[in-house]
C-alpha cells in the first residue's frame, strides 16, 4: 500500500518534490487570466529562497504580473511559452530578463517537453477537481475550466507532478482527465482561481458593421473553396470577426445540409451551437473560452476533451490539425509575402504569441487570415512583418472589408473564388488602399537585445525579438 | 484668424482625436499625443500647423491625443476647434 498523496500546504508539496535552484517548472493556463495557482507556487518558492529557475508555461496573461518582481529577484532566469500578454509581455520587452524567452507554438511545445528537448522537473497542475490520488479534471468544482488538454505533456513527462485543487473528491474520481499513475502530490487549497477570470459568461460575436462584412467574406470564401462538403473540419478563433464567420457558416451548412466531421481547438458556445444543430459530428477541444463550452464537454459525449500533442503536435505521427480543412486565424500584421505576426505589437511590444497559430496554419488546407484593412491608422498589410510567428508559406488567403488577397502559391484557389465573384485583389493592392487612408508609417526602430526567440513547430528559430526602446 | 478663448472639438474614441486649442502671445505651438506617435507623430504635427496657416493663425498653443485618426479626420477636428475658438461657431 502506498502512502496517501495529500499534502497540507504549497510551501510543504514544493519542498516534498524537491525544487531545487536550477530547476525547471511548469503550469498550464487552462485558468488564464483568473489562475491564482502559479502567483502561488511562485511566492511559496521565493519564500523558500530557491532561485534559478526556469518556467515553462503554456501561456501567461495580466495575472501573472507577480513574475516581474521574481525575475527582478533573480527567482526566474528564463521562461518559455507559447503566449505573454499583459505586463510580463511589456516588462520582457523592454529587457529586463538576461537570457531571451523562448516562444513555442501549442504544438511545438509538447513535442520539445515529450521529446526531452525541454524537460520538466516539476510540473504544477491546476485542477478544478481532484481525489486524493491524483485523479484530476477541469470539468466539475467552483473553478471548472472545461478541458485541461495543455496540462498533459507536463504531467506525463515531469520527474515530479503536484496536483492542486479547491475542490478534493473522494477516491476514484470517476471522469478523470490525468490519472494517478503521473501523479507525486496532491494539494487541497482554498481557490484555484477567480471563476470571472477564468471564463466568460458568454463569447458574443461583434456588432462591428466592418467585422460583420469581413466575416461574411469569410463564409464566402469557405463556402467557394471547395472543402465544404460532408465530412468538413473547422477551426476558429474565439475574436469577434472569427465568431462571427462561424455563425454564417453555420447558416450555410444548414442551408446546404452539409454535416461536418469536428471543430477543433478553443471551443466557445457558437461551436457547441454548431454541434447540436447537426453540423457537426464532434468537438476537439484543448481549452474552452466560455461557460457553454464547459457545460457541453461535461455532458456531451461527442465533445471531446484533447491533450496538446494530439491536438498540434508535429513529433508524433499525427495530430488533429493534420486532418482540418478550414482554420479562420487572426493577424497583428500580414506582410506581402503573407508572414504573419500575433506575437508583437506596432509599437514592437510583445502582447501575444503563436498558441495554435502556425499549428493550424500548417495542417490546415485553407488557412485564413480575417482582419481590418487598417487598425488606429496601421495598415494590417506591410511590406515585412516586425516578427515572423507564422510562415507565409502556409497562409492561404487573407480576408478584408476591402477586399481579399489569395497567396499566389495557390492559384486554383483564386480561379475558384474569382469564378464565384468575391472581390479578389492583389495583397500589394490591399497594402496601397489601406495606406491611401492611413498614410505611410514611419517604420519602428527597435533595440539591438535579444528578448525573445519564435521557435517554429519543429524547434527551429523562425524569428527573434528585439528590445524596445524606451524614451 | 484670432484665437479669442479656449475651445475643445473631438473625442477620445479609437480613430478619432481630442483637439485642444488656446489664446497665446508665442507664435503657434503643437504638442502631440498619439497611440501612433513613433509612426506618425510628425505628420500629425504637420497636418495640424498646415491646417493653422491655411486660417492664417499665428499665436495658438494647440494640444491633441491622438487615437488613430487618419489625415481627414485631425483636419476637420483642427478646424472646428479653431473655429471654436475664434468665436465663429459654438
Amino acid at each position: 500500500m502506498k502512502d496517501n498523496k495529500l499534502i497540507s500546504s504549497v510551501k510543504e508539496a514544493i519542498t516534498a518534490a524537491g525544487v531545487k535552484d536550477g530547476m525547471t517548472l511548469s503550469f498550464h493556463h487552462h485558468l488564464r487570466n483568473g489562475d491564482y495557482v502559479l502567483n502561488m507556487v511562485m511566492e511559496a518558492v521565493a519564500e523558500l529562497g530557491i532561485k534559478n529557475l526556469k518556467l515553462n508555461v503554456s501561456s501567461i496573461f495580466e495575472c501573472h504580473k507577480p513574475l516581474i518582481e521574481h525575475i527582478k529577484n533573480g527567482v526566474v532566469t528564463e521562461i518559455e511559452t507559447d503566449y505573454m500578454s499583459g505586463s510580463v509581455g511589456k516588462a520582457i520587452s523592454e529587457g529586463i530578463m538576461e537570457k531571451p524567452v523562448i516562444f513555442r507554438s501549442h504544438g511545438g511545445r509538447p513535442d520539445a517537453i515529450l521529446s526531452g528537448e525541454s524537460p520538466i522537473d516539476i510540473a504544477f497542475v491546476a485542477a478544478p477537481t481532484a481525489d486524493p490520488m491524483g485523479n484530476c479534471s477541469g470539468k466539475y468544482g467552483p473553478s471548472a475550466c472545461g478541458s485541461i488538454g495543455y496540462a498533459f505533456p507536463d504531467a506525463m513527462a515531469a520527474k515530479k507532478v503536484v496536483v492542486i485543487t479547491d475542490n478534493l473528491v473522494p477516491y476514484p474520481l470517476v471522469d478523470y482527465s490525468i490519472e494517478e499513475t503521473y501523479v507525486d502530490y496532491v494539494v487541497k487549497v482554498d481557490k484555484i482561481g477567480d471563476p470571472s477570470g477564468i471564463v466568460s459568461g458568454t463569447t458574443k460575436i461583434t456588432r462591428d458593421p466592418v467585422g460583420l462584412m469581413i466575416a461574411r467574406y469569410a463564409a464566402k470564401v469557405i463556402e467557394h473553396s471547395g472543402l465544404l462538403k460532408d465530412g468538413f473540419a473547422f477551426q476558429t478563433g474565439a475574436g469577434g470577426a472569427s465568431l462571427a464567420a462561424a455563425k454564417f457558416l453555420k447558416e450555410i451548412m444548414l442551408e446546404k445540409g452539409i454535416k461536418g466531421s469536428y471543430a477543433l481547438g478553443g471551443i466557445t458556445s457558437y461551436l457547441v451551437d454548431m454541434l447540436n444543430a447537426g453540423c457537426f459530428e464532434a468537438l476537439m477541444d484543448v481549452q474552452c473560452f466560455d461557460l457553454g463550452a464547459i457545460e457541453s464537454i461535461r455532458t456531451n459525449p461527442k465533445h471531446m476533451e484533447v491533450s496538446a500533442q494530439r491536438y498540434a503536435s508535429n513529433y508524433y505521427k499525427s495530430s488533429c490539425v493534420d486532418s482540418l480543412d478550414v482554420v479562420i486565424l487572426g493577424a497583428t500584421q500580414i506582410d506581402t509575402d503573407f508572414n504573419v505576426n500575433v506575437h508583437t505589437d506596432s509599437n514592437g511590444y510583445i502582447m501575444g504569441g503563436s498558441g495554435g497559430h502556425s499549428d493550424t496554419a500548417a495542417g490546415a488546407k485553407l488557412a485564413m487570415i480575417v482582419a481590418p484593412l487598417s487598425r488606429a491608422r496601421l495598415s494590417i498589410v506591410v511590406d515585412k512583418v516586425l516578427t515572423v510567428s507564422t510562415p507565409g508559406n502556409t497562409i492561404d488567403v487573407l480576408v478584408t472589408q476591402r477586399g481579399i488577397a489569395v497567396n499566389p502559391n495557390r492559384p486554383e484557389l483564386k480561379e475558384r473564388l474569382v469564378k464565384a465573384g468575391l472581390p479578389i485583389v492583389d495583397i500589394h493592392d490591399l497594402k496601397k488602399m489601406a495606406e491611401e487612408i492611413t498614410g505611410v508609417a514611419e517604420p519602428i526602430k527597435t533595440g539591438d537585445k535579444v528578448v525573445a526567440k519564435v521557435m517554429y513547430r519543429d524547434g527551429t528559430c523562425i524569428d527573434e525579438i528585439k528590445n524596445v526602446i524606451t524614451k | 484668424m484670432i484665437i479669442k478663448s479656449k475651445a475643445v472639438s473631438g473625442t477620445m474614441e479609437s480613430n478619432d482625436i481630442f483637439v485642444e486649442i488656446e489664446p497665446s502671445q508665442k507664435g503657434i505651438e503643437v504638442e502631440v499625443q498619439s497611440i501612433v506617435f513613433n509612426q506618425f507623430g510628425k505628420q500629425i504635427e504637420d497636418t495640424v500647423k498646415d491646417v493653422l496657416n491655411s486660417f492664417d493663425v499665428d499665436n495658438a498653443l494647440v494640444r491633441v491625443n491622438d487615437r488613430g485618426a487618419v489625415d481627414c479626420t485631425i483636419r476637420a477636428r483642427v478646424e472646428t476647434a479653431l473655429k471654436r475658438a475664434a468665436n465663429e461657431v459654438k
